[in-house]
């Protein structure tokens, strides 16, 4: 008999948990401790040498935010997953198993801009250094590999503009270099695009964002497709060469199909530190639950609004890959059929000072630098989350001057549509 | 039987179904993966015999080495062969040949040998290859959910506190039939390249 296969609902309720064995509770327990007792001295050594499996401390490990990585595994359909603090600190972790000081990655241009100053500005003190590509056009990845190429990164719908990647002609490149495909799928979420399926090797995410969806938790997940052939061609030696700090133990050969997420663990998050508190994971957690209605709800609200917008007189143009006549519409039928998601720009006839009186005077939408909340966010991305770029890299990464960024809020639509219809007039 | 992708109704009857355990290439070095999986399986009550013909005289925790399967001088119920693909046909000879063949043989993660399998599976015994028998009984029990690993189950029953040394329900509700369509993918690009 073959076992029936639960839906996306359900697992986003289910998946990780199960009642507390010593107390019954049916919600997982927000298991707020730094450490773990061991039952004896064999116990603690086992598990200090990766032998048994169980908690030792909290920057390693910690039960309320094993359910949340392995509910957002079982999301994505990947082999397991790692918390940690933020989206920036699971893009950090995530690449330092892969790169060693002179190493490259290839990242797409269209990227959030906090990302865009980790890799050409953090990232360049560690010896990593970024190629940047552009996402419409494929061969431009293609001409970026080079010999010392480590890793593709990629974002599923791209941060401020909400364009769409074709995640498999890049995987296709990807694997034709030998090199795993990262994609951040922060702003569509599982329940619109699963990117392992259209063959990516890592996902990446702000849980920041429509995971935990309330706007109330930082954190961020690395989710290992189980995909990727660490041996081949000896170019990850943090995965296949024996480990010194854990007595010669090879990471790949032990843990086989999901070494990278465990390699993110006892060699990332380990020693650089970047916990996820419990409190966070609980809440994110609790979030996830209610993803796919949310999702629905987000979609189908963006999509009226850019409807509005795009027949506003005042609006010189609106970038929603869900509108038929937008470029990225093609891309959006075929990887997010369910929904473009609810982050997308617009810009103003009035061009950059339009945009600043329209963020003033709206009285619904919350001026601020997140998106991905209950409620509908508004910012002018020139002058904040993309602030630090140069103007040709601001119109390059999708937020010029005159571009007004949306996160759209699963609030009633017509209250959100009045509240812009008021504040273009006003 | 399908080697890319196994059921886990499968892997679960195997796990429930056999007592003793006989490891080939069972290491005493306590880094190596085939100590990992020989303590954790004896810890969950499987009885173990270590097989390496290059430590007879010595023990693995407390059992002692054997040299080759035809020297345990009874029957087991599984072999766990801890060998790279090119030394398995001969194992499997040896297990065939003996007065009562094992029930399951099992080649640990990164072992496939097709021939050998179709040989056992022609005598009658239940085959798995690339897998770790730790992993899947962590994975089909939840106990390795500890580590953020997806189990690709679910169970909306209170399971009991463990305790060292316990046998754990692994009559969980799978979610999708023991793989994700990526793991799948894997094992066809590890196909494709070699
Ligand atoms: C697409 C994307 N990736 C990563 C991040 C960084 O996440 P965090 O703020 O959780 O570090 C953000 C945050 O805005 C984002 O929008």
């Amino acid at each position: 008999m073959t076992d029936r296969l639960p839906g996306f609902s359900t697992l986003a309720v289910h998946a990780g948990a199960q009642p507390d064995p010593t107390t019954g509770a049916r919600v997982t327990p927000i298991y707020q401790t730094t450490s773990f007792v061991f039952n004896d001295a064999d116990h603690a050594a086992s598990l200090f040498g990766l032998q048994a499996f169980g908690n030792i401390y909290t920057r390693i490990g910690n039960p309320t935010t094993a359910v949340l990585e392995e509910r957002v595994a079982a999301l994505e359909g990947g082999t397991a997953a790692l918390a940690v603090a933020s989206g920036h600190a699971a893009q950090v972790v995530v690449l330092q198993q892969l790169m060693m000081p002179g190493d490259e990655f290839i990242a797409a241009r269209k990227l959030y801009g906090g990302s865009i100053n980790q890799f050409t500005h953090a990232f360049k003190s560690f010896g990593w250094n970024v190629a940047w590509a552009d996402p419409d056009d494929i061969a431009s990845f293609e001409r970026a590999v080079t010999p010392r190429t480590k890793a593709i990164f990629i974002e599923s719908i791209a941060n401020p503009a909400g364009s769409i990647t074709d995640i498999e002609a890049i995987a296709e490149v990807a694997r034709k270099a030998g090199v795993p495909l990262i994609v951040d799928n922060t702003l569509a979420t599982p329940y619109l695009i699963r990117p392992i399926d259209h063959g990516a090797d890592i996902v990446v995410h702000s849980l920041t964002k429509f995971l935990g969806g309330h706007g109330n938790s930082l954190g961020g997940i690395i989710v290992d497709g189980g995909t990727f052939d660490w041996s081949k061609g000896n170019k990850y030696p943090m995965l296949t060469e024996p480990r010194p700090e854990y007595h010669g133990i090879k990471i790949q050969e032990t843990f086989g199909n999901f070494a990278f997420a465990i390699a993110c663990r006892v060699l990332g998050l380990r020693d650089l530190g970047p916990a996820i508190s419990p409190f966070n994971a609980f809440m994110i957690l609790t979030g996830i639950e209610t993803l796919p209605l949310r999702m629905q709800k987000h979609c189908e609200n963006a999509k009226a609004v850019a409807e509005f917008l795009a027949g506003h007189s005042a609006v010189a143009a609106v970038n929603y890959a869900g509108l038929a006549s937008d470029k990225y519409n093609k891309l959006a039928r075929k990887y997010a059929p369910k929904g473009a998601g609810a982050v997308f720009t617009f810009s103003l006839r009035g061009g950059y000072d339009a945009g600043v009186n329209l963020v003033s005077n709206l009285k619904l939408f919350s001026h601020l630098a997140n998106v991905g909340d209950t409620r509908s966010l508004v910012i002018h991305p020139a002058s904040t989350t993309h602030s630090q770029l140069d103007d040709a890299a601001k119109v390059k990464s999708g937020a010029a001057p005159d571009v007004v960024r949306l996160s759209i809020g699963i609030e009633d639509k017509d209250d959100l549509i009045a509240d812009l219809e008021q504040a273009l007039s006003a | 039987m399908n080697h890319d992708n196994y059921d886990d109704n499968y892997i679960r009857s195997i796990l429930n179904g056999v007592k003793s355990i006989a490891m080939v290439g069972a290491s005493p070095v306590n880094v190596r993966p085939s100590y990992f999986a020989f303590k954790y399986l004896a810890q969950r009550g499987y009885d173990m015999i270590p097989v390496n013909p290059g430590h007879v005289g010595k023990s693995l925790l407390g059992k002692p080495f054997v040299a080759s399967l035809s020297e345990i001088g009874r029957s087991v119920d599984m072999i766990d062969i801890f060998r790279n693909s090119s030394h398995i046909m001969p194992v499997v000879d040896e297990a065939l040949e003996l007065p009562t063949p094992p029930k399951v043989i099992w080649l640990q993660l990164g072992a496939r040998d097709d021939a050998a399998a179709a040989k056992a599976e022609a005598a009658g015994i239940k085959v798995v290859m690339n897998r770790c028998p730790k992993i899947e009984y962590g994975r089909l029990s939840s106990e390795i959910s500890w580590m953020g690993v997806n189990s690709r189950t679910l169970s909306s029953k209170r399971a009991p506190v463990p305790t060292q040394g316990m046998r754990l329900s692994l009559n969980r509700t799978s979610v999708g039939g023991g793989a994700t369509s990526a793991s799948d993918r894997a094992a066809k690009n590890k196909n494709e390249l070699t």
